[in-house]
Formats: C-alpha cells, structure tokens, sequence
C-alpha cells in the first residue's frame, strides 16, 4: 500500500523557544528527546483558556487523537486484537491445530457457525474449531505484523540515517540499493526471500520486514533533508554544536514523525502481507496451523458449501487492517502542521 | 523532455545490473544449491556434481557471473525445470494474459476511482462524501484475495452471472493470434469468443482494481479539494467561464497530477495483486505461473520473470514521468 505524506509532519520548522535554542521541551515527558520547542499558544483561539503553556508537537498530536472518533475507534480495534491474541491461551477453547470436530465432519458438509453448540463458529475441513484458529490466528498475524514491522523499521531507518546525514556518495550508494529493491514489487520481493529462507513464520517476518525496509529508508532521508535546512539547523551550527549533536539530538527526533505514521500505516499492510504469504502457502507448517491466511487457502475448495470458512478469517484481517489504518491515518493527521495550525 | 527520458533509461541500466546480481546471489543462496533445486532433495552426489559441471556452477563465482549476464544480455533466461520451455517463451506466452487482466483492472480503477474522489469532493462534509471515504477506507483495508473470494462466491457460485475461473470457456473453439483473448476474438470476428474471454476478466479484474480504485479516489477528492479553492478557479468563477470549462481546464487538469503519481505507483502492487488473483480464478497469466515456480524452485523462471517485471515496472514509471510533461506545462519547461 502506497501512501502519500506530508513532506514532513515533524512539526514546524524553524520553531524556536524566544532564547533562540532548540532547547528540548520539558513538558514532553521523555517521550522522544529533542521535540520541537514550544508552540506558541494561537492567542484568544485557543480552547483552553488558560496560561500559555508549552506542548510539544507530540503531547499535542495525543490531545488530537483523543478527540477524533477514527482514531479511537481505530485504537478500539487494536487493542481488542491485541488482547485476543495475548489471551489466546485461556480464552481460545481448543489448541490452535487440535481437530476436536474431526468426527462431525461429513463429505459434502461441514457444520457451520450455530449448528453446534461446542463449536460457535463452526468447523473446518479438518474439523478443526473455527473460532479457536481465529484466536490464534490473531495471534501469529499480530506477531508476524508487528516483528516484521519492527524489522523494516530498524533497517529503513539505519540506510535512511546514513544516507540523509552523511549525503554524498554514501547517500548514492543507500538509494541505489533502495531503488534496486522498489524495482521489484513489494510481495515479489517478500516471496522470493522467503523461498531462501525457506518455508516458516521466521522467514515471513523477515521477508515482509525486508521488502519494508524500502519505504522507511526513503521516508527518512527525505524528512531529515528537508529539516536540514531548517532554521533552527542553522541556529545550532552558529552556536557551534557538533555535527554529530546536530543529527542525532535535532534533525533526527524532528524528522520521524512521517517514519512513525508510515510504521502505523504498515502494520496494517504487514498483517495482510502476512496472510497473503500465507495464503500462498509460504508460512510452513501443517495444513491445519491456526493462520487466517492458512484457512483461507483450504477455504477455496470449499467455497460452495462452506462459505464462512472464507469470510471469517477474511473479515479478521480486514478489520485488523481496518484498525491500523484509522490509527495510523488519524496519526497523520494530528502531526500535519498544516491541520494543526487550525 | 528527451534529456529527462535519457537520463532516467540510462539510470535504469545500474538497477537492473543490481537486481541481476542480487538474483544471481539469491539462486546461489537457495537451499541446497542450485543443483539441488534442479535435481530435488534426493540427488546422489555424482550427479549433483554432474549438473554442477554442466551448468558450471563450479567455477569461480565472478566467472560464473559473467557467463550468466552475457547470457541474460543474449536474450537466455534457460529453460523452465518444470516445462523444459525456454523461460522466454513462456513469459512471452503469459504475459498478454496478465496485461489484459491489469489493464482491465486499471480501467475500472481509473474509470470509477477518479469520478468517485471528483463526486465525494464536490459534496465535501456531506453523505456522499462520507461515503465515499468510507468505501475507499474498505478498499484498502481488505486483501485482494478475500475480495476475489468474495466477488467469486456472490457472482460466480451463488448467482452465476459469471464464470467462476479460467480466461475463456474451453467449449469456445477459438483462434488465438496474439493471446490476448478479447483482441483476438475482436479481430477474427469471433465476436461471441471475444464476449466469453471478456466476461471472465470482469470478476478478477474488478478484484484485482478495488484496491487502487480506493486509492485513486482518495487521492483525487484530495487534490480537487485542493485544487478547486486556488485563486485561479476563483478568478475564472468571476469571469464567468461556464461550470464545465472551469471543472475539465482548469480543476481536474491541475488535480490530476497526483493522481498520476499514484497511479504509477500502484502498478507495483497490480503486479503483485495478479499473482494473488489469478491464483483464485485459475486465470493463467504469468501470476499463476509464478505461484507454480516458486513452490517447485524453480529458479529459472524466477530468475527471468523478476527481472522482466522490473523493467517493465521501471518503464511504465518512466512513461509516468513522461506524461507529467504532457500534463502540467511547468514540468516541461524547468
């Protein structure tokens, strides 16, 4: 999935506290050093009323997020995944590959969702119990999602910080590389490094993380040039900080803020990555692992006389997608400045 | 203009010599070897050393290297292990389906995605606005498998409007000159030939652009959103240019820009949704091939197929950059 972002959604640039230093705002909390400085409260405008306070562009963006209905509706979602899968142990009623329904299952049918009161869902072809392979389901895509995310974070961001702070021919060489991966399209790319590594949920983590690592590498690098020649760059360098200082502590934490929404935004594409890996047949294991992507491979067969082997696993990866993306879109949303300034 | 177009085939050439050298590494890397992926996991040592010979992967790995690019450079991908066909000529045999099918696909999402994003912005904050963000947010969030599976279990097994899978009935006794179904059938007068290969793209093709229809939309509510406040719309508002001037010259010319961008870069994930949709519609393109190659091994095809997806992708993003000159003026001059 593509998206278009704000150029860079780190915040104002060139916002300076009256001293005239990048001095990281207290009031941040620690949560990223070095946040922008203070926003000036926008005078009568503001809702708050109160004295003028200092927020940085973070605890800003939080205050937005709760009062947009899409991002708590999107919050909403993932959490409720998130407990789901963490709880799988105790709530799933059967283990992810057990087929306690094997015996109920005839040729030309299958009991579906209501038919039987032990298994709410119904059952698959291999009489597994459906509502337990979505709890698990949740848990392994989740996993996958998030590791396999992180994966691409880490890498993206480490060819982006070397290419946008060294510039010159390291920069050459990175978006080289770069370009040469987004010349294969994203899912090719995961396939094929998982054909190496072999068939395993190991190998499509690390093959969606690696075709990932693309996008965060260019998000980065173009983020941190244009907060380099920002105004408060200049400032630091007159105060004759080291360059090392100047990248690290200011044009890095001003420039991740795209780099976070855009993680936001691949979680989304990661869980659906990861079921379409799966769905291909790349996630390993046996027929019956408790994988959405998994049932909706042995959905296909039965399509005419069990539909919802295909829709509720379906349905599970959507709404998972669903949530990342109102979260990740309402994110941006909140660090635009453009939306900010209103 | 040519300057740019240079330039940028020219930057094609060290792409390309990459990924061949990732490839040629990644077939190196395979488990087992390649003599291994040719001979399968219960080749006896002699003849995993017999192939090792043959094909040369026992020489030096530069030499290795320089044998195989001037054989891709020769136009030798070798030879499929699964139908002993050059992997030339099977490409070339699958590609037309697979481009039918995109472009099919493209054509819904440009056809519905754009008057969509022009609608929902016109009716901005309004029901039909809601909408259409709601739908394109549907869009995105659901893969294109499911959504296959969907379309094929409603259209195709419930009410049979459609047929459930393949590129055209095999009762259809048609004459194929240039494999693309639809054409030839056009252009031998086949007309019914043309209509059966027609109505099985609809399903897989509908799958296969929801996806970059909801992005198109959305990237056009938001550029005419933007577009349609400029002072130049407002100023020919007040000279009193009629609606449809105003919305063809001077709205949709200028917010058609991104859209363009978008557009080529959803291609990358048309190609890799193909290989997804066609696997659920047995429709045999160069997708299901892939899927075939990729569970055997079989590295050659892999090896060419990756590589010819790369330069096309790269060229139609090249074209791409192109028509933003033909679009926006600006582009041209600077």
């Amino acid at each position: 999935m593509s998206v278009n972002l704000p150029p860079a959604a780190g915040g104002p640039t060139g916002d300076l506290t009256p001293g005239g230093s990048p001095a990281p705002d207290p009031a941040s909390g620690g949560l990223l050093p070095g946040t922008t400085g203070t926003v000036v409260a926008a005078g009568p405008g503001r809702d708050d009323g109160g004295p003028v306070k200092g927020t940085s562009v973070w605890k800003d963006a939080f205050l937005r997020l709760r009062r947009n209905p899409a991002a708590i509706a999107g919050a909403v979602i993932v959490a409720l995944f998130l407990l789901v899968a963490v709880l799988a142990p105790l709530i799933a009623p059967y283990p992810g590959e057990a087929v306690p329904g094997a015996r109920e299952i005839t040729p030309g049918h299958i009991p579906g969702p209501g038919e039987l009161p032990q298994f709410p869902l119904g059952l698959d072809r291999f009489g597994g119990d459906v509502l337990s392979k979505l709890i698990w389901g949740a848990q392994s895509s989740l996993m996958i999602g998030v590791v396999s995310t992180a994966l691409g974070l880490a890498g993206g961001m480490v060819l982006g910080l070397l290419a946008g702070a060294f510039g010159g021919w390291v920069d050459g060489v990175v978006m080289r590389i770069v370009d040469i991966l987004l010349s294969v399209p994203n899912l090719l790319l995961a396939v094929s490094i998982a054909a190496v590594l072999g068939q395993g949920p190991y190998a499509v983590m690390i093959a969606i993380g690696v075709s990932q690592v693309p996008i965060f590498a260019r998000l980065l690098r173009s983020s941190m040039l244009s907060q380099k020649s920002a105004d408060y760059v200049l400032a630091a360098q007159t105060l004759g900080l080291s360059r090392r200082t100047i990248t690290m502590s200011h044009v890095l934490p001003n420039s991740v803020g795209p780099v976070i929404v855009q993680a936001t935004l691949t979680l989304a594409t990661a869980v659906i990555d990861a079921a379409a890996l799966s769905f291909l047949g790349l996630g390993g294991g046996r027929p019956e692992t408790a994988e959405w992507g998994r049932m909706l491979t042995y959905a296909q067969s039965e399509l005419g006389i069990a539909p919802w082997l295909a829709f509720l696993p379906g349905l599970c990866i959507a709404v998972t997608a669903l949530g990342f993306t109102l979260l990740g879109e309402s994110l941006r949303e909140a660090l635009d400045p453009k939306s900010r300034a209103r | 203009m040519f300057r740019l177009i240079g330039n940028r085939l020219l930057l094609l050439a060290p792409t390309i010599i990459g990924l061949s050298v990732l490839l040629f590494l990644w077939v190196r890397a395979l488990p087992g070897g390649p003599a291994t992926a040719l001979l399968g996991d219960k080749a006896t040592p002699e003849a995993v050393a017999r192939v090792n010979e043959a094909y040369g992967f026992d020489r030096p790995i530069l030499e290795q290297y320089f044998i195989y690019m001037g054989r891709i450079l020769s136009g030798d991908f070798g030879n499929s292990l699964l139908t002993s066909r050059p992997v030339l000529e099977e490409f070339a045999a699958r590609f037309p389906a697979t481009l039918e099918l995109t472009a099919f696909a493209l054509l819904f999402a440009v056809g519905f995605g754009i008057p969509l994003g022009y609608w929902a912005a016109r009716n901005v904050g309004r029901w039909q606005d809601q909408a259409a963000v709601l739908l394109s947010l549907m869009g995105v969030v659901v893969p294109v498998f499911f959504l296959a599976f969907i379309l094929k279990w409603v259209f195709a097994v419930q009410l049979g409007w459609l047929p459930t899978d393949g590129r055209q009935d095999p009762r259809i006794d048609a004459t194929h000159y240039t494999n693309f179904f639809v054409w030839d059938g056009m252009i031998t007068g086949e007309y019914d030939a043309a209509w059966d290969a027609l109505t099985h793209l609809v399903l897989p093709g509908v799958a296969l652009g929801t996806i970059p229809l909801a992005i198109i939309a959305r990237i056009t509510r938001a550029s005419v959103l933007e577009v349609q406040n400029a002072d130049y719309v407002r100023t020919a508002r007040a000279k009193g240019l009629a609606p449809r001037l105003i919305r063809n010259r001077f709205v949709m010319r200028n917010a058609l820009l991104p859209v363009t961008t978008t557009l080529g870069l959803q291609l990358g994930l048309l190609i890799s949704g193909a290989v997804l949709t066609e696997t659920v519609f047995a429709f045999n393109g160069i997708g299901s091939f892939l899927w075939d190659a990729i569970f055997n091994l079989d590295f050659p095809v892999l090896q060419g197929f990756i590589i010819f997806i790369a330069v096309i992708y790269s060229l139609i993003n090249l074209l791409v950059d192109v028509s933003y000159g033909l679009i926006d003026p600006r582009v041209r001059v600077s």
